[in-house]
């Protein structure tokens, strides 16, 4: 049989479909999983970005002498039911703490009540249609108005919703990274520096090997249970601190930093030692001198990942208490704190429909945070990257 | 040829399998001499029984086919092979005096007076001036910086890249073209002032005018150093090298003057290869 160039296109013509079928299943996975992301974001600013719009309303404000007890007294009533109760909350205080300013009056732009915020924004809220009216009103008037919701970054956590902010969960979240980066980056990198460079391969460093790849897979909540054993229960650490959290989330990061650095310290290729060992390096100093240097922008990406995987995680720090209610920002690492996700939760559970709104703009707090940590990892990278 | 070629084995084989020894040739003029040396690579031997004596300020160069074992056990000059967990020697492998093999033996030592340019030009990825610089200054040999900026220049001289290198101290070395990257290598090595250089392949991976300009370099060097090259290439041996030792399947078949070897191989099988029957 003679194999013409159309006989062979026949017999190829079973492969040919057969690949480029599988090529538009490949590309289909593809868009599916851009389509589920978009659709999330999509969902996130919908819902995320009211949250930093907050209604303000222009209002009279009376110090008189029956404010110093009552701080409705320093409203018009009609305004009563429309001002947060934070404000009327706070005018005794401010008096009792300035009393020379009885008998004066300012005019002020103050927060709305959640309920009417919600109204405005277009939301489920329990005002009926006389109130409603009310408001339509005073808006046409030009007395409240959407402004940026400043209180959402300047306030820790409160019950009254237009009050709740996202400060105390951001500070919380600093001060908890800084302890599991402090602990986890040392201990990771130089764990991996051993493992890599100078263990001898036999089946005891095989062993940490292979436990250090499994401890990477383990669910983060028993990093959680450990850390409430060990750092609380039995070194007393105080309950719901940055420095729990911290030394239990380190626990979480180590295993990725070490695999991380490991695979950093791989990629130095070989001849790069032969080198320093070829100059009379001692094998401290080629992996001082040499490897590290070249190793170090894959360190730190691997940490920069590690450490917003753990920014990410709530279940570990839900055992050991992170999940607490913080109204003022933590100023030490023993304070108790929470963080981000840990906020998150919380207000997810809360029924209001303003706490909707928060939930969704504090995942996107969070979500900005973790895409510039990560692009900072891609940009370290590049910088640093070294051609050999 | 060198002055100080050695006296022919007097022996019923002449120089054939059974180099040199220490009767031929004041021991002061020794660079290494080996004895009864045996490598193996888990339960491979590598090297059989190896018997050799190296000369001081010669270009001895190590040829044979693939996998006969020259850069095993030019890696055992330097004592490199540590760093391959599997290998195991066993044998007299003395310099100066010394087992290089000893427990006492400290290894960085042993690099610092053994130098080494591998196959791959391999500089560290960091400033021409600071390749040189580095091992001086990681050995103490220079301490004001006015004495290390002299130690660059002269290793950059020697080794015939000054001149063109001058100018971007500061560059990387890896911008260097493949046959400068060679030579700033064979700079690092001779900074630090080693009584042998050991060159693995030295110009296997570099074009023919960087080759010729590392062979002219080899043998200017040999006024200083003691160099040991492994080379594939026969034609190279036969230009650059003092004395040949044709290894074949771990063993030493032959070694000998260059010019005696190349005219008049003692052993078939040398003279197979040198013809280019294989290998």
């Amino acid at each position: 049989m003679s194999n013409t160039f159309d006989d062979i296109s026949q017999q190829l013509k079973r492969r040919h479909r057969k690949s480029t079928r599988l090529k538009w299943i490949t590309m289909g996975s593809l868009g599916l999983a851009g389509l589920f992301l978009v659709l999330f974001f999509a969902d996130m600013l919908n819902k995320g970005l009211p949250a930093f719009q907050q209604a303000y309303i222009q209002v009279e404000i009376n110090y008189n002498e029956e404010a110093e007890t009552d701080g409705r007294q320093a409203f018009e009533e009609e305004f009563l039911p429309v001002i947060s109760r934070t404000v009327v909350r706070t005018i005794p205080l401010e008096l009792r703490n300035n009393p020379d300013m009885v008998g004066a009056s300012t005019n002020e732009w103050v927060l709305v009540d959640s309920e009417v915020d919600q109204y405005l924004k277009g939301n489920r809220s329990s005002l009926d249609p006389e109130q409603e009216a009310a408001i339509d009103a005073l808006v046409e008037s030009g007395k409240v108005e959407m402004r940026f919701n400043t209180t959402f970054f300047t306030n820790g956590d409160s019950k009254i919703a237009e009050y709740a902010g996202i400060l105390s969960a951001v500070v919380g979240t600093v001060m908890t990274m800084i302890v599991t980066l402090a602990i986890s980056f040392p201990i990771g990198v130089m764990t991996a520096v051993y493992l890599e460079e100078f263990a001898p391969d036999n089946r005891f460093t095989q062993i940490i090997e292979i436990n250090i790849n499994n401890l990477a897979a383990i669910p983060s909540i028993l990093f959680g249970l450990l850390g409430l054993a060990i750092f609380i229960n039995f070194f007393g650490v105080p309950r719901s601190s940055p420095i729990a959290g911290g030394m239990t989330l380190a626990l979480m990061t180590l295993p990725v930093i070490i695999i991380s650095t490991r695979a950093a310290l791989r990629s130095v290729p070989e001849s790069i030692r032969h080198a320093g060992f070829g100059v009379g390096c001692s094998r401290w100093q080629v992996v001082r001198d040499h490897v590290l240097p070249l190793a170090m922008p894959g360190i730190m990406t691997g940490s920069i990942i590690g450490l917003a995987q753990a920014m990410g995680e709530t279940a570990p720090l839900i055992i050991v208490g992170m999940v607490a209610f913080i109204p003022d920002a933590s100023v030490s690492f023993t304070d108790a704190a929470t963080v981000m996700p840990a906020q998150i939760f919380t207000w997810s559970g809360e029924p209001e429909q303003a706490f909707v709104e928060k939930t969704a703009g504090g995942i996107l707090v969070l979500l900005a945070i973790l895409i510039s940590l990560n692009a900072s990892a891609v940009v370290l990278r590049k910088k640093f990257e070294r051609r050999w | 040829m060198n002055s100080q070629a050695p006296v022919m084995n007097e022996q019923q084989e002449p120089a054939v399998g059974q180099p040199y020894t220490r009767n031929d040739k004041a021991s002061h003029d020794l660079s290494f001499s080996v004895r009864d040396l045996n490598l193996w690579y888990g339960k491979n031997q590598a090297l059989k029984n190896l018997n050799i004596d190296l000369f001081q300020k010669n270009v001895t160069a190590l040829i044979g086919p693939s996998g006969c074992g020259k850069s095993t056990f030019l890696r055992c000059l330097n004592r490199m092979n540590d760093l391959i967990p599997s290998v195991r020697t066993e044998g007299l492998v003395e310099m100066d005096g010394r087992d290089v093999n000893a427990a006492k033996m400290d290894v960085v030592a042993l690099r610092r007076r053994v130098g080494m340019v591998f196959q791959k030009p391999n500089p560290f990825p960091k400033s021409i001036y600071e390749n040189v610089a580095y091992a001086p200054r990681m050995h103490d040999l220079v301490s004001r910086k006015a004495d290390q900026d002299e130690l660059v220049e002269k290793a950059l001289r020697d080794a015939g890249l000054w001149e063109e290198a001058k100018d971007k101290l500061q560059e990387p070395g890896t911008s260097l073209s493949g046959g400068q990257q060679q030579r700033l290598c064979i700079a690092r090595a001779i900074a630090v002032q080693p009584d042998v250089i050991l060159m693995d392949e030295p110009t296997s991976a570099l074009d023919p005018i960087s080759t010729a300009t590392i062979e002219d370099l080899m043998d200017r060097l040999k006024q200083q150093f003691t160099i040991i090259t492994v080379t594939h290439n026969m034609q190279q041996a036969a230009r650059v090298a003092d004395y040949t030792a044709f290894f074949h399947l771990g063993e030493i078949i032959e070694y000998n003057d260059t010019k005696v070897m190349f005219s008049t191989p003692a052993k078939k099988k040398t003279e197979d290869y040198i013809s280019g029957r294989y290998g």
